[in-house]
């Protein structure tokens, strides 16, 4: 039994419902004076984090005390990794520990499946991005986003995301929030576009389940959400486009472009955005980004997440497929 | 994974109904009554369902609260699955709904309201949970069937109807929002089970 959440891949349509269903009801504890439930007491997580990220990290953290589980922040920078120990003398120094379940955010893709499968350690593991392959979760919160927005808080109970056209632009080649999107969107029945510059799209994207187009005007107008990815140039070695300010023009959404879309779609940023490049100010504070609810909303599906995972004997969440048939 | 499932034992093909629709339409009337009676006017009472049958046992308690006293009593749900103490020994089940009334519960008198008291359990996660939700000035239980077999020190204020079981025995409540009738029925555990 898959007890792990690696991709998004790996979801079945049903349990990524039950999944957004139960973040439906965990929202409802944001407002509640205090913010705890005792689901999770007793039970010790480790955040596992060897790549900078506060959004993500303080996200987990929120939802993990929020449940009452004892948590304990691992950053590679200062640790004993940086001296040069491995990954599996960590996990297994985790294990010896005895902890139940593992967020790990790595560098390298792969890291967080090697964790889960290598019989290092018996705790659930929870992939929280790695390179760029996966970030489950923050696929997830997406949705989340989408179907609220979309279909309502509570019109959504139970439905997926059938028929609704998503576009997602920019740097899908670095982007493992377009892969795990893509994954799940389809997953879901919604369907998907790539735009992007032709330097940013993967190689084998013509595997992927969904379009690829090269011209964002076009794709505007039958789009119910867009969704705008950061240009990651930390991760980018080489000149992929030929200037900024290019990118902008044919990339970048502003207020003039946003018109172009239908009057409910809504435009989305997984963050930190980069005013100016791939968004401008005006889109970015307009009332049909979602970029603070996206935080919020995270927040609740990780909540949804550790408890499908750990709440019980055994989890909730079955898998459509292991890794290895992959 | 359906919520509405009922996790319980399906009761046996020869189940016996203890308790038919008008009984039950009696019964609620009844405590209505002593609700109001109880709480002298009933005046700051809020209804609290238990998921799902419970929820809708308090809406039915509310109209005939509101036919009693004129006013319309606020009600709402309380899902108590997060707060249960035998999570870790199941896989962990879909969540339902917890709406808590626009007013909230604080110097309130709620009145939590469930369809079968029987070990006590969900009733001590149900305590649990209105304390991370507010502070009432009083809680009250009713429940429309009171099958015995406590495992913890709790009672009901209004009790529908008391049935002594064994527990070999199932105790069933099907009511019309969710099962198309109206009955509780007395049944024997399948031994296969």
């Amino acid at each position: 039994m898959q007890r792990h959440l690696i991709s998004a891949a790996d979801l079945t349509r049903d349990d990524a419902v039950l999944i957004l269903d139960t973040a439906e009801e965990m929202a409802r504890v944001a407002d509640r004076p205090i913010k705890k439930l005792p689901t999770l007491r007793g039970r010790t997580i480790v955040n596992l984090f060897f790549e900078d990220s506060t959004r993500t990290r303080i996200s987990f953290e929120a939802a993990e005390k929020r449940l009452s589980a004892d948590v304990i922040n691992f950053t590679a920078k200062g640790s004993s990794v940086s001296k040069g120990e491995s990954l599996k003398d960590t996990a297994q120094t985790l294990e010896a520990m005895g902890v139940d379940a593992v967020v790990i955010r790595h560098g390298a893709s792969g890291a967080p499946y090697r964790l889960a499968n290598s019989g290092w350690i018996d705790a659930a593991v929870i992939n929280a991005g790695d390179g760029t392959h996966q970030h489950p979760t923050q696929a997830l919160l997406d949705a989340f986003t989408m179907r609220r927005r979309l279909i309502g808080r509570d019109a959504g109970l139970g439905k997926d995301l059938s028929g609704r056209r998503i576009t997602i632009v920019g740097d899908v080649l670095h982007s493992r929030v377009a892969r795990s999107n893509v994954d799940l969107l389809h997953t879901l029945g919604a369907e998907v576009t790539l735009v992007a510059p032709p330097t940013l799209v993967p190689v084998g994207v013509e595997t992927w389940p969904c379009e690829v187009s090269y011209d964002l005007d076009s794709v505007l107008p039958k789009s119910d959400a867009v969704m705008m990815l950061r240009v990651q140039r930390e991760r980018m070695n080489a000149a992929f486009f030929p200037t900024e300010r290019e990118y902008s023009r044919r990339y970048g959404l502003d207020g003039e472009r946003m018109a172009k879309m239908p009057e409910h779609a809504i435009v989305m940023h997984p963050g930190p955005m980069v005013r100016g490049m791939e968004i401008t100010a005006e889109v970015a504070d307009s009332e049909r980004c979602t970029v603070v609810e996206q935080v919020a909303n995270g927040v609740s599906i990780r909540m949804a997440v550790l408890y499908l995972l750990l709440g019980g004997n055994e989890p909730a969440v079955t898998h459509a497929r292991t890794n290895e048939e992959k | 994974m359906d919520k509405h499932v009922s996790p319980a034992n399906p009761p046996a093909s020869d189940a016996r109904p203890v308790l038919e629709g008008p009984d039950i339409a009696r019964v609620l009337t009844r405590i209505a009554h002593e609700i109001v009676e109880r709480a002298k006017g009933a005046d700051d009472v809020v209804l609290l369902g238990i998921p799902t049958r419970g929820v809708f046992l308090a809406q039915r308690l509310a109209v005939k609260l509101e036919q009693i006293t004129g006013r319309k009593i606020p009600v709402g749900s309380l899902d108590i699955t997060m707060y249960r103490d035998d999570l870790r020994m199941h896989p962990p089940r879909a969540l339902a709904r917890t709406e808590i009334p626009g007013d909230g519960i604080d110097g309130r008198l709620v009145v939590l309201v469930d369809d079968v008291l029987f070990s006590g359990r969900t009733i001590r996660a149900a305590l649990d949970a209105l304390n991370d939700i507010g502070r009432p000035r009083a809680v009250q239980l009713a429940v429309l069937v009171d099958r015995g077999h406590r495992e913890l020190p709790i009672r009901a204020d209004y009790v529908g109807k008391n049935l002594p079981t064994s527990l070999r025995e199932t105790v069933k409540v099907q009511l019309a929002e969710e099962d198309g009738r109206d009955t509780v029925l007395l049944g024997v555990k399948q031994t296969d089970q």
